[in-house]
């Protein structure tokens, strides 16, 4: 894992000392609310519905256990004694009281954490893939190049006040786990045939509003370009991208309005300007950040057969659904689940999130990564220890043998917490949930992607489950909306919307409804989202609507 | 336009800020608006003479006479309109002014540390911001970003 150097810790540091000075000032009224949100925002404090939320960075989702014990610290003494792990792998504290929002700072950066551009319209947290450095499919690590985006972005002067959000996402896999057509800026490792090491650049993407898969803006990006490049593209839309009306402020506004064409000509002529400058990346830079993320390989390996031992269904299915290949032989990767039904999709209570830094110190060299699904992941374990750490994971709760289930569902907060919403999203999870608690059946149903959000703003990343609900308002009353056919990775997708919008207690039945049309209709081994494709949306409608639709 | 940073301290300011319509006095410094710099440049006394942008204009009808130009000031319209920024990075940067480049309009206490960043080095501050409160903004940050190291 990346360690603060003295730069970085004076830079959290002197953070706080601002951050508390601003608070001073807004508190005693000599900030006005206009010149403070922007300010605030950039700390991850948000006012919400009941309370202040304040969202704290984990930098492409990794955390140390020293970390996660110091949120479980937070959550109990400055919130309610929990915490909720987002779709962008950070976490957010729900009941913050505002004054007290400079001391959790302070806490956070005894740790080497922040809330720094959690919110506002700069860059946001760097994500990545949650099997990042461990993957078996991995070309390389793309972490040592999140640190180093992250770095370059942090404080960034130029691009603070950007005309919205920005977010950047950076995957090493051949299978794409950072959904990065879906970012404004999307980097995916590749090798060019002389060797060279690199990224292939796609811009444009999102979901929110305006759903757009992003396009295609560099095939073969040098890695040493990599801070000239994204300064040219921030740049470019910084100075051109609307700011006329935030819903159109997005960068795949301006690439829409300029062409894809048009927008790459701009970045090129950025780019050559800066190209082989000062921000140019060298071997020296790449090496002393890969040595942070140097594999945990050595770790004693076991014969792989050391998951047979002990026959127990329950613990045979977890290892179906929670345990993913790692590149090294003898460890695994285990997913923590974070989707037990009755309690809101990536919850974790302080206890949970202390029990779960003793599991990681004692079977994953103490890291845990959060992925975008919402679920906290264990990189490094033995497969000799898989048993010992199933046991853990289910006195705690978090063995859920659910992911990449129906039932391992993302959803944002909702209209219980967040201002924005339309609808509630976590009592429609819950009653799914409720519904669809038979194991044998969401084992026979097999991969599925549900996903939630209580508004267009599609935190939850509805647009890209295999099936989507969607919270609107009509008339002051929450309906949801259904579409189907969505999809992250290689072949990214946007879900379509299958007819007219339902009440809350109808999701369950329509739910069920696609899936007898889904396994009506599959082949031997084929999946939901394939079936989708195969068949397209008129037999789910059919199913669902009747003659009717 | 009393309250001017300048390089780290308070100072009177020895410019004149016109619009299109105002009529300058003899001998003094004035900062013009673009177009107006443009049409009138030949018969402007150049080492008296700057000029201010607005967030959108372009930079291209200046960059001929960046050598000669005194003083260009950025006008932010509101503080949250990050296009100056960018404009002063292309300016210091890639075109390579050296001369005073300064931030007007809706500059507030709490930007001043990241305005200086990329490469403003005057700030006519917003006239209700209290300029001590101003000055000490240059120290909020001790750490060096990456680029320096």
């Amino acid at each position: 894992m990346y360690r603060y150097n003295p730069a970085d810790q004076q830079l959290v540091d002197d953070r706080v000392a601002q951050f508390r000075d601003q608070m001073s000032r807004f508190l005693g009224g000599r900030l006005s609310e206009d010149e403070f949100r922007p300010l605030r925002l950039q700390n991850g404090l948000y006012v919400q519905r009941h309370a202040p939320m304040l969202r704290v960075a984990i930098p492409y989702g990794t955390l140390a256990s020293a970390q996660l014990r110091k949120l479980a610290d937070i959550a109990r003494r400055y919130d309610r004694g929990y915490g909720h792990f987002t779709t962008r792998c950070n976490i957010q504290f729900n009941w913050v009281r505002l004054e007290e929002v400079p001391d959790i700072l302070a806490e956070l950066a005894t740790v080497q954490m922040h809330a720094i551009q959690t919110s506002g319209n700069c860059i946001r947290n760097i994500t990545t893939d949650p099997f990042a450095g461990v993957a078996a499919d991995e070309l390389f690590d793309p972490r040592p190049y999140c640190e180093i985006v992250r770095q370059w972005s942090t404080l960034a002067p130029e691009f603070l006040f950007l005309p919205r959000k920005f977010k950047i996402a950076i995957s090493g896999g051949a299978e794409d786990r950072a959904a990065v057509r879906f970012h404004d800026i999307g980097a995916r490792a590749r090798q060019a045939a002389d060797g060279r090491l690199g990224f292939e650049i796609h811009v444009g993407g999102g979901l929110g509003r305006t759903p757009m898969v992003g396009r295609l803006l560099k095939d073969f990006l040098p890695r040493e370009e990599l801070l000239n490049y994204f300064e040219a593209i921030l740049r470019v839309y910084n100075r051109h991208g609307r700011r006329d009306n935030k819903y159109k402020a997005r960068i795949k506004i301006l690439v829409k309005d300029l062409t894809l064409e048009g927008f790459a000509r701009e970045v090129e002529d950025e780019w050559a300007w800066s190209r082989g400058g000062p921000a140019t990346l060298c071997e020296e830079t790449f090496r002393s950040m890969e040595a942070f993320f140097a594999r945990h390989d050595s770790a004693p390996a076991t014969a792989d057969g050391a998951c047979d031992q002990a026959p127990d269904p329950a613990f045979s299915r977890w290892v179906a659904r929670n345990v993913s290949p790692h590149r090294a032989a003898g460890q695994a990767i285990v997913t923590l689940s974070l989707k037990k039904t009755g309690v809101p999709p990536g919850d974790a209570t302080a206890e949970q999130m202390d029990g779960i830094a003793a599991l990681a110190e004692r079977y994953s060299a103490g890291e845990i990564r959060v992925s975008h699904e919402q679920n906290l992941v264990l990189p490094h374990v033995a497969h000799r220890d898989l048993p010992a750490l199933w046991q853990g994971a289910r006195a705690l709760g978090l063995a859920t043998p659910n992911i990449g289930l129906l039932t391992d569902l993302v959803c944002c907060p909702g209209g219980d917490f967040c201002s924005l919403a339309n609808a509630r999203s976590i009592p429609v999870a819950d009653a799914i949930q409720q519904r669809f608690d038979d194991l044998d059946y969401l084992f026979d149903l097999g991969p599925l992607e549900l996903k939630l959000s209580g508004c267009v703003n599609a935190c939850g990343h509805h647009h890209i489950g295999h099936i989507g609900v969607l919270g609107v308002d009509k008339n002051n009353e929450e309906w949801y909306q259904v579409t189907v056919g969505g999809r992250e990775g290689e072949r990214g997708a946007l879900g379509r919307v299958i007819g007219p919008a339902f009440a809350a207690g109808q999701i369950p039945d329509v739910i069920q409804r696609l899936l007898e049309a889904y396994l009506g209709a599959r082949h031997e081994g084929e999946h939901f989202i394939e079936v989708v494709e195969r068949i397209g949306l008129e037999p789910f409608k059919a199913r669902v609507y009747g003659g009717a639709a | 336009m009393s309250r001017l940073i300048c390089r780290g301290e308070l100072v009177e300011d020895r410019w004149r800020w016109i619009d299109d319509d105002e009529a300058p006095a003899a001998g003094e410094r004035l900062i013009l608006p673009l177009a107006r710099w443009c049409a009138q440049r030949a018969g402007l006394d150049a080492t008296r003479s700057g000029v201010w942008l607005g967030p959108d204009d372009a930079l291209a009808p200046l960059l001929p006479w960046l050598a000669t130009i005194p003083l260009i000031a950025i006008r932010f319209p509101v503080f949250t309109d990050g296009r100056g920024y960018s404009l002063a990075r292309l300016l210091r940067g890639r075109h390579g002014f050296a001369g005073e480049l300064r931030a007007v309009g809706d500059v507030l206490r709490d930007q001043l540390y990241f305005l200086q960043r990329c490469g403003f080095d005057s700030f006519a501050l917003r006239a209700d911001q209290p300029p001590d409160e101003a000055l000490a903004a240059f120290r909020d940050y001790q750490w060096e970003p990456l680029a320096r190291r």
